[in-house]
């Protein structure tokens, strides 16, 4: 059977770099989210790399002093500099929100997969288990744990630990039923006629077509676990010593701040609150509209 | 001189249910034999719901048969474990229907023909698996240069099923199962990947499963054919006679309705019509009762092969004049 | 007798990022009442384009650039939208690919038939409107019963018949099935294709099958027109398209087809189609064309009418070889 060496007339494919930019000018959820937390992460890194963090800590500098040249956002009634204060309150917010929505993720990847392929028993388990656990309101929870333990048990990963033992179950299901679709597709059955086994078809088969799925669960668990930390702190119920965000705004409350006019004391941690959650928010529904294969796809 | 292929009273049956269990025989009691020194190329044909679908599944050991055993190179499929499994895999493949459906849109189309060389240890060397692929992909009319690098929608659906044939051709597999591979594609396209298929079988010496409703195709490429509906066997034997000569009212009707593309030979030419199932009867008996324009009091029972020379047989009590042949016999009625 | 639907120098073109595409390339003819035509190519040849462009409805980034769509002497390009919309199933139907599976599986089929002509402002009581949908359902082979019946409890080849007998509720002069059968199986497949000849008759329509199966077209329509890389390049009566193919392409593709006479025999076109983004110069099919000659790769050759009355787009009949 012969092939005729015609010229092929070549169609250029604009390259993936270019895609990508011509994609995120599409999607604005997603190119503002992107661009607000790389400008905290900026900000947090830089600052980390220049304050002097023990004037984070109380008694490190005169208190209840209005912003000025020296002290950019002022000090508080405990004699914190509250620009180290949020420099390092943002550091330990990114902690606590990727440790704990990057194990909630990883455990929701594991036992999704775990129950989905596997099926049988195991699966009927894993369903229950997370069907069960889903309505407990989680807030209730977390409150009456962190409010139980003694106050110098409480740590950042301590509260890590918190949020991520009621948040797993939503990826859980969501990677379980992506996967049990994905594993009736054909090309599961190529792979296994190539003679791939079970793990192959998981990691190199599955697991690729799901890392839109997977980064949409971790921004979301990234952002639960951060507001689930701030609700906690303006609690009281964190490490009250760290100047956590949210121990921040609990502090000045309980302080008074607002009737002794130390205006300057919540404000930060509240602006930089409100531009986590909602660069964050932004992601999720930008990822949300990319994991969707309906609405992407216009290459 | 040992089968390469054996399936002995194979039967599927599906439930469904927990409390009152509905069950669908989707093959019943099938049996066929290939031989290993004599490739073939075999067509099983019946509409959707026949059956052809359980039978490629069984035969690629995706799900096992409720009765019956198969076996490859004498050895009980289902019973394989390790290299022996490795092998069976390596030496029964497939070409399925849907040519984007087999691949995996993350990766490029390259993946397909890489992940077979890789894990069935086909090459030596980057180098020398480049020459596989560039090979096999050649025989199949494509360039390399055109497809490889690309992902599955960045090429047209007729170059996706050429490399899924590519994909076959560089396995060199013993039993091919070919599920409607062409049935998704142009009509215009469809003659230079059948042409690869039964240069498959003439020059490397492939058994190939033929599965289709297109009895066209299966004229052209297969030596032999049996006809399914519901599950059972309705006609076999030489492809010429059975469609030249169709006995069974089912086939009939079948090859009645084929569209050739020959305006000397429109339908309507017989006056076999399609009668829409009266869904009355229980199920039991001949399985093309509740449309067969011919339906007699006999039908009630399944009706035997019965044997009208030596390359052709039917099930249909119409021809019981006939001798019997018994279904564990229907290879004898296939030419080579 | 004046034709019931003419398409005049149809051209469409889709905008990508990797640049305009010619989808549809000047493409002319007409059918006349009560006629079949089959438009047949390959996958991207433009056939289900022209389908849309007919009915208006091609959607950016594609965009009819010019051309005449006239039905019973009407204009379709012409009309404003809300004309339009009373145009589509009252005067021309379409049957899209894989309708089958696009009926609304949580309506009955009767409320389907009956929201598809809601917008016509029909003068006729509620049962006066479902007398007129059963009888429809009549005239395909469907028992009255399925009209309160839902999608799934039906089978493939009755839920394209429903489709069927939805194009017809308006008695439309044009009724286009865009591979009305592909999913079917033969047998359904003759009963689908017996049953549009039928209900043509019946109405009086035209009828336009496109698909890529030249078997189908041998027993079904009157003429065929073979579109390849947006452009027509034969329009013959079905006799002559299957006994004496003038283009080479329609040559090329007549020979490779399977029947009874040529068992083993496969002749296929050597090469692959052109993608609509970069098409050659000159005729699109001069790369695999066998009687290729040097005009072929600079001039387009334009559609002309032969003696016998049937039209062809290449140069070794356009007198400038």
């Amino acid at each position: 059977m012969t092939t005729l060496a015609i010229p092929q007339p070549e169609v250029i494919q604009p390259g993936r770099l270019t895609l990508l930019f011509r994609y995120l000018r599409r999607n604005k959820s997603l190119s503002i989210g992107l661009l607000l937390i790389l400008l905290l992460t900026a900000f947090t890194v830089f600052g980390m790399l220049t304050i002097d963090k023990k004037h984070a800590y109380p008694l490190s500098v005169p208190a209840k002093l209005p912003p000025s040249a020296q002290y950019p956002l002022g000090t508080d009634f405990f004699g914190r500099d509250l620009y180290p204060a949020m420099v390092v309150g943002l550091w330990q917010t990114a902690l606590i929100g990727v440790l704990a929505g990057g194990v909630g993720t990883l455990i929701g990847v594991v036992l999704g997969f775990i129950s989905a392929y596997f099926g049988g028993p195991l699966d009927s388990a894993i369903k229950g288990i997370c069907q069960i656990l889903t309505p407990i309101p989680a807030f209730l929870i977390q409150v009456i744990i962190a409010g139980s333990l003694d106050k110098r048990d409480v740590t950042i990963y301590t509260m890590a630990f918190i949020v991520v033992l009621l948040s797993w179950m939503g990826t859980t299901l969501v990677i379980r039923s992506q996967v049990l679709s994905m594993k009736e597709r054909q090309f599961v059955s190529v792979a296994k006629l190539s003679g791939m086994g079970d793990l192959g078809v998981i990691f190199i088969e599955i697991m690729p077509n799901l890392l839109p799925f997977i980064a949409a669960s971790f921004v979301g668990a990234v952002f639960g676990a951060v507001f689930a930390s701030f609700y906690l702190a303006v609690l009281g119920l964190g490490p009250l010593r760290e100047p956590l965000l949210g121990n921040t705004i609990w502090a000045a409350q309980s302080q008074g701040a607002f009737f002794n006019s130390w205006w300057w004391w919540p404000i930060g941690p509240a602006v930089a609150m409100v531009l986590i959650l909602g660069s964050l928010a932004l992601i999720n529904m930008g990822l949300d509209e990319l994991a969707n294969p309906r609405i992407r796809r216009t290459e | 001189m040992a089968d390469l292929l054996e399936l002995k009273n194979v039967t599927k049956i599906y439930t469904r249910g927990l409390l009152s269990k509905t069950s669908t025989t989707a093959l019943a009691n099938f049996s066929l034999k290939l031989d290993d020194q004599q490739p073939t190329i075999v067509t099983v044909a019946g509409e959707s719901g026949s059956g052809k679908t359980t039978l490629a599944m069984l035969l690629l050991g995706f799900i096992t048969a409720s009765a019956g055993q198969i076996f490859y190179k004498g050895q009980d499929i289902s019973q394989l474990r390790g290299a022996e499994r490795m092998s069976f895999r390596r030496e029964v493949q497939a070409v399925f229907q849907d040519p984007f459906s087999v691949f995996n849109p993350f990766y490029t189309v390259d993946h397909l023909l890489t992940v077979p060389i890789t894990l069935f240890k086909l090459a030596k060397s980057k180098t020398e698996a480049r020459d596989r692929m560039y090979e096999a992909l050649t025989a199949v009319g494509l360039r390399p240069e055109d497809v490889l690098g690309r992902f599955p929608h960045q090429v047209s659906g007729g170059q996706r099923q050429r490399i899924n044939v590519a994909r076959a051709l560089l396995l060199r597999p013993k039993l091919l199962v070919a599920d409607e591979p062409v049935s998704m594609v142009d009509a215009s396209l469809r003659s230079s990947i059948l042409e690869t298929l039964v240069g498959l079988e003439k020059n490397y010496g492939v058994s190939i499963i033929y599965i289709t409703h297109d009895l066209t195709t299966a004229y052209h490429i297969s030596k032999s054919i049996i006809v399914l509906y519901r599950g059972s066997v309705m006609e076999a034997g030489g492809v010429d006679t059975v469609i030249k000569e169709p006995k069974h009212p089912y086939t009939r009707l079948l090859v009645d309705s084929i569209p050739w593309p020959d305006i000397n030979r429109r339908w309507g030419a017989t006056e076999i019509k399609a009668k829409e199932s009266d869904q009355s009867g229980d199920g039991t008996g001949c399985k093309f009762a509740s449309r067969c324009p011919f339906v007699f009091q006999p039908c009630k029972d399944v009706p035997p092969l019965f044997r009208l020379n030596e390359h052709h047989a039917t099930a249909c009590y119409l021809f019981e004049k006939n001798p019997l042949i018994k279904s564990e016999q229907l290879s004898e009625l296939l030419p080579v | 007798m004046e034709p019931v639907l003419k398409v005049i120098d149809l051209q469409v073109s889709y905008y990508t990022d990797a640049g305009r595409a010619t989808a549809l390339a000047g493409a002319t003819l007409s059918i006349n009442a009560v006629e079949k035509l089959g438009l047949v190519g390959e996958s991207g040849s433009g056939k289900s384009t022209m389908a849309l462009a007919m009915m208006r409805m091609i959607k950016p980034p594609g965009r009819v650039e010019s051309g005449q769509v006239i039905v019973d002497g009407t204009d379709l390009r012409k009309l404003t939208d809300e004309e339009m919309l009373k145009a589509r199933l009252s005067k021309i139907a379409y049957i899209p690919q894989g309708a089958m599976n696009s009926l609304n599986p949580v309506m009955r089929i009767g409320d389907q038939m009956v929201d598809a002509i809601q917008a016509h402002a029909i003068n006729l009581s509620q049962k006066d409107f479902k007398e007129h949908c059963m009888q429809a359902l009549e005239s395909v082979d469907l028992k009255r019963s399925v009209f309160r019946m839902y999608p799934h409890e039906l089978s493939g080849g009755m839920k394209q018949r429903v489709c069927i007998a939805i194009s017809i509720l308006l008695k439309p002069k044009v009724i286009i099935c865009d591979e009305p059968t592909s999913a079917l199986d033969v047998v359904t497949q003759r009963q689908v294709m017996e049953t549009i000849d039928r209900v043509q008759k019946f109405i009086g329509a035209a009828v336009i099958l496109i698909g890529h199966d030249m078997g189908l077209m041998a027993q079904f329509v009157d003429k065929v027109a073979v579109l390849y890389a947006g452009r027509l390049m034969e329009v013959s009566s079905v006799r002559l398209m299957f006994t004496d193919p003038k283009h080479p392409y329609a040559r090329a593709l007549i020979s490779s087809l399977p029947n009874l006479e040529n068992k083993g025999v496969f002749q296929s076109i050597p090469g692959i189609a052109p993608s609509i983004l970069r098409l050659p110069s000159g005729c699109p099919f001069h790369p695999r064309c066998a009687y290729v000659m040097e005009v072929c790769k600079t001039e387009i050759p334009e559609l002309v009418t032969l003696d016998d009355g049937r039209s062809v787009a290449c140069h070794l009949f356009s007198g400038r070889a």
